[in-house]
């Protein structure tokens, strides 16, 4: 894997850099400076969301409860995604670093990184750069802890809400919205909930300076990328990518030469066909994506990607909003008895008038987002559906 | 004042304040918004998502009861987008749920099928779930059947039991398509802390959560030529039966109800007032022992705070939850209790009728009763005390099924012995009436004179604040209660069980010096009874509690110790207060539970 590691852009790895340093430097600019420099980034969550990360910082600071915090989310569950297990194991310094710049902005004392209960054999290790980052911590006289909570295996907890309900202790389930975390999050507290790799690119910005990252991608789409490339490719594996590029040009990059689709951002994604890579960009003019590319060839059924998707969307659904836990087992029943012939191919249209329902009713991002790759499936492979 | 905020709902302009949501701003203007999941008494969900609607600029419809107003806001309730969105999740509802309304116990009283019929439902859209899904039923609790199938997982019983409760029986388990509401272990509701309370029922919307319900062989024993059957009613009931028969809340409707139940045929139609009356003179008696054997005697085993008993979902949370303060309950048994062990002696005695005979059946609020009832504590006239207790919305039922027109009914009066009743037996039924009762009685107990309030009306108790705190001065003892002289009597009154884990707690960190604690398990007491009609909330509890008061002044007598029937009995059966009579009817045990 480290051998495709980073082939196109190499913003993050950096081994020549000065952790401490970089740091102090931020540490001794103003609260407004730091977040002017994110802001001129144009830095975006890398989450999948894309909210710009220098206003979540910044509605976080104008909070004027004293007690504040801010987490990592490193519960990396979307399906075809495995860039922030790369990122925990290859700079976990970094990703700390992020967090204690964030912490001085908004006036947190503590951090904490949630942790996916798959990643559980991370934890020695991120433990032993806990102990080497907080003592960097006590040299500069930064008071700022970071934790560990571990996740225990459900999607939903990446849900940030849902998250910070599992870090309290209680069921895994997404909060009404608003407030928002910048408002009430953690204990209830504004909170700055960032991914792995927003903070890391957060660090590294005030390593670069925002221009060098503000000179990559698009004007919706700033910097570059991890990707997080698997299914029918010759060469699977995480890549740092410059953002703007189309699927066509990804394909050409990734693909076997027999691609016939990608499915962009996961199981909540969007399924590209072929005949749309060239007009396809990848971010978020078009279509966004947290990291994970999956290919498909000739070969696959694109019945079964999609059962696959919606079999995991029915077990994953937290089952607390009607639309999501309900819509989930009808969407995936339904599509059965449409190939089975037990209902009219028509059934997909009601199907789909259901998907749009669930998009635009469910409680929280999973329930709206199952929409994206059923709509895109059903839309470009209809006919696979039925025969 | 609030910060004012202006916003629009359906075209017309309305100013609301801060905080407020679109559902609330929207019922200001009299746009009905449906609603399944959301309740007056909880937290809001935002979980069923019916109650979507559009906001100008929103790419997604949100949930109005869970959306605060904002400045400027659009919202339209009614637009295609809206409707096609709700029918949809209707369906989906649906589509998940056991629907054979016809054979359902709530059929006719259940919100999803009011929606479903807005909505003009027809056809299935959906495929039908149920056949996919391996539904529980739980039938083995004598107050309350669990049907999983008829679930839509509002979590409205899940708040109730965590929120109004404290007691979390009820908790959601497994996610996505085999999420469900359920218990520790998934074990059966009879078998975990749930405390019998029934608020649970009353707050559910289908037919998931219903009490046991014992119409069937309440008719089997009246049409029974063998069985002479006995009625009594508790003192919620009269104030709440009315709203199930299509009265408005707060009618009072005691003559009504006395001569529906003598209509449906029971043999004699009495009071539990009667025996609240009693109650109050063995509880206070007790108290007032005890109190002596502590200020006097200096016992160092006499307990106190002294705790009432009268209701049987607080009772069984003491059991489970402070097990260490079960001598600190009263040894009293509730009034329904004490009614059913007279029922089958002194009644059987004065009226010549041989107790095997007798079936005694009670018309509680309560769905906790049914529980106390089935006790094996509750067989000391050797028989079961109480065969069945129906709740308020049972009787409701009955009264429909006879055909019986209620709103036009005359007025009767109860039969005698045990149906003479007080002021002070009435308002048993409201949080704090047990102890302005027992404060009445024993304070004239103790001084000879009455209780220093206007008009016997111990304001202090009353009211619907969650703990209230009331001292009570004695002065001016008689000669054989001259160790009280001077005394300050410290009393707490609670509804809700989580009011009185907050009162158990402070006594179990020796922050409450009180001498006499009243608990409810229900909100508002008994006229919140788990068994009371559907709905019930904050405004309907206060009507009720009104109506209470309403009949406490009204009546010519009231104070306990003068019920002439209390007198009376005392004199021909039980000789005095804790005698050793009272103790082998009128008294109980209790059972340490455990915490699961």
């Amino acid at each position: 894997m480290s051998n495709n590691f980073l082939r196109r852009v190499d913003l993050i790895i950096d081994k020549d850099c000065d952790f401490k340093q970089v740091l102090q430097s931020a540490y001794k600019r103003s609260n407004d400076e730091i977040i002017n420099e994110l802001l001129e980034s144009g830095l975006k969550g890398r989450g999948g969301a894309g909210f710009p990360t220098a206003l979540k910082w910044k509605f976080t600071s104008e909070q004027s409860d004293p007690e504040k915090y801010v987490v990592c989310n490193a519960d990396e569950g979307e399906p075809g995604t495995f860039k922030d297990r790369e990122i925990l194991f290859q700079v976990p310094l970094k990703v700390f670093g992020g967090m204690a710049i964030c912490a001085k902005v908004i006036g947190a004392k503590e951090g904490y990184i949630y942790l996916r209960g798959e990643y559980r054999f991370l934890l020695k290790e991120l433990e032993n750069q806990l102990e080497i980052f907080h003592s960097i911590l006590d040299d500069l006289k930064i008071p700022f802890r970071v934790k560990i909570v571990m996740g225990s295996g459900a999607y939903i907890c990446g849900e940030e809400s849902a998250l910070f309900e599992s870090m309290e202790g209680d069921r895994g389930e997404p909060r009404n919205k608003p407030p928002y975390p910048t408002v009430s999050g953690f204990r209830k507290k504004p909170t700055v909930i960032n991914n792995v790799e927003t903070l890391v690119y957060s660090f590294m910005i005030f390593r670069y300076g925002a221009r060098k990252f503000k000179e990559l991608g698009t004007a919706d789409s700033r910097g570059s990328k991890v990707f997080s490339i698997s299914g029918d490719t010759p060469k699977p594996g995480i890549y740092e990518l410059e953002l703007g590029m189309t699927v066509d040009q990804f394909v050409q990059e990734f693909g076997d030469g027999d691609t016939k689709a990608v499915q962009v951002g996961g199981a909540s994604g969007f399924c590209v066909p072929r005949k749309k890579f060239k007009d396809t960009i990848i971010g978020f003019e078009g279509v966004p994506t947290g990291g994970s590319m999956m290919l498909f060839n000739s070969s696959r059924s694109m019945y079964n990607v999609l059962h696959n998707y919606l079999e995991f969307f029915e077990e994953e659904s937290c089952g607390q909003c009607t639309p999501c836990r309900v819509g989930c087992q009808q969407l995936k029943l339904g599509i059965e008895a449409v190939k089975r012939g037990e209902k009219h191919a028509n059934y997909l249209d009601q199907l789909q008038k259901l998907a749009q329902t669930m998009k635009i009713t469910a409680k929280c991002g999973l329930g709206q987002s199952v929409a994206n790759s059923f709509f895109s499936i059903v839309e470009n492979f209809r006919e696979e559906m039925i025969y | 004042m609030a910060k004012q905020i202006n916003l629009t709902i359906d075209g017309m302009p309305i100013t609301v304040d801060e905080g407020t949501t679109i559902l609330q701003a929207a019922k200001k203007l009299n746009i009905h918004i449906p609603t399944l999941c959301y309740h007056d008494d909880l937290c809001v969900a935002g979980n069923c998502r019916v109650c979507v609607v559009e906001m100008k600029g929103s790419r997604t419809l949100p949930a109005s009861c869970a959306m605060p107003v904002a400045e400027g806001m659009e919202i339209n309730t009614n637009t295609i987008k809206v409707r096609t969105a709700r029918k949809h999740i209707i369906d989906l509802l649906l589509s998940e749920h056991n629907a054979k309304c016809t054979t359902c116990y709530k059929n006719g009283n259940c919100e999803l099928q009011q929606l479903a019929s807005e909505y003009k439902i027809s056809e299935p859209m959906f495929i039908d779930l149920v056949p996919h899904k391996n539904y529980q039923m739980d039938a083995y609790s004598p107050s309350i059947i669990k049907d999983d199938s008829k679930c839509i997982r509002c979590q409205r019983c899940v708040r109730t039991c965590e929120e109004l409760q404290h007691v979390s029986a009820l908790g959601v388990a497994y996610k996505g398509d085999k999420m469900k509401i359920s218990t520790f272990f998934e074990n059966p509701m009879f078998e975990v802390v749930c405390t019998n309370c029934g608020q649970c029922v009353n707050r559910c919307p289908t037919g998931a959560l219903v009490e046991r319900n014992y119409v069937d062989e309440v008719w089997q024993a009246i049409f029974d030529p063998d069985k002479h059957v006995v009625v009594q009613t508790a003192p919620a009931v009269r104030v709440a039966l009315g709203e199930a028969l299509g009265l408005k809340p707060g009618e009072i409707v005691t003559g009504k109800m006395v001569t529906a139940l003598k209509r449906l045929g029971f043999d004699s139609v009495l009071d539990t007032d009667f025996s609240a009356d009693l109650t109050i003179m063995e509880e206070g008696f007790e108290l007032l022992g005890r109190l002596k054997k502590a200020l006097v005697d200096k016992d160092p085993n006499v307990k106190l705070p002294m705790a009432t008993s009268c209701s049987p979902g607080w009772i069984k949370f003491i059991e489970h939850t402070y097990p260490e303060y079960l001598n600190n309950l009263s040894t009293c048994k509730s009034p329904q209790q004490m009614f059913g062990a007279l029922a089958k002696t002194y009644y059987a005695q004065k009226r010549n009728i041989d107790p095997a005979k007798i079936v005694s059946v009670s018309i509680m609020p309560c769905t906790a009763k049914k529980f106390e009832a089935d006790r094996p504590e509750m067989r000391s006239s050797g028989f079961k005390d109480v065969d069945y207790v129906l709740t308020t919305r049972e009787l409701a039922i009955m009264i429909k099924q006879a055909g019986i027109e209620f709103s036009s009914l005359p007025e009767s009066h109860y039969d005698s012995v045990m149906g003479a009743s007080t002021g002070a037996a009435v308002i048993f039924g409201a949080t704090g009436g047990v102890m302005e009762a027992a404060l009445r009685t024993a304070y004239e107990v103790v001084t000879g004179r009455e209780v220093p309030f206007n008009g016997l009306n111990i304001t202090p108790v009353r009211g619907m604040e969650g703990v209230r705190e009331a001292a009570i001065k004695i002065e001016g003892t008689k000669p054989e209660w001259k160790f009280l002289e001077g005394a300050e009597l410290k009393t707490v009154v609670a509804h809700g069980l989580t009011n009185a884990k907050k009162v158990m707690d402070a006594v179990r960190d020796g922050k409450g010096s009180w001498h006499f604690i009243e608990i409810m398990a229900c909100p508002g007491g008994c006229i919140g009874g788990g068994g009371q009609p559907i709905p019930t909330n904050e405004e309907i509890r206060r009507k009720r509690a009104e109506a209470i008061y309403r009949e406490d002044a009204g009546m010519p007598i009231r104070k306990s110790h003068e019920n002439p029937e209390v007198v009376a009995i005392y004199k021909e059966f039980l000789g005095e207060p804790n005698s050793h009579k009272s103790h082998e009817l009128l008294h109980t045990h209790y059972k340490a539970r455990q915490r699961y």
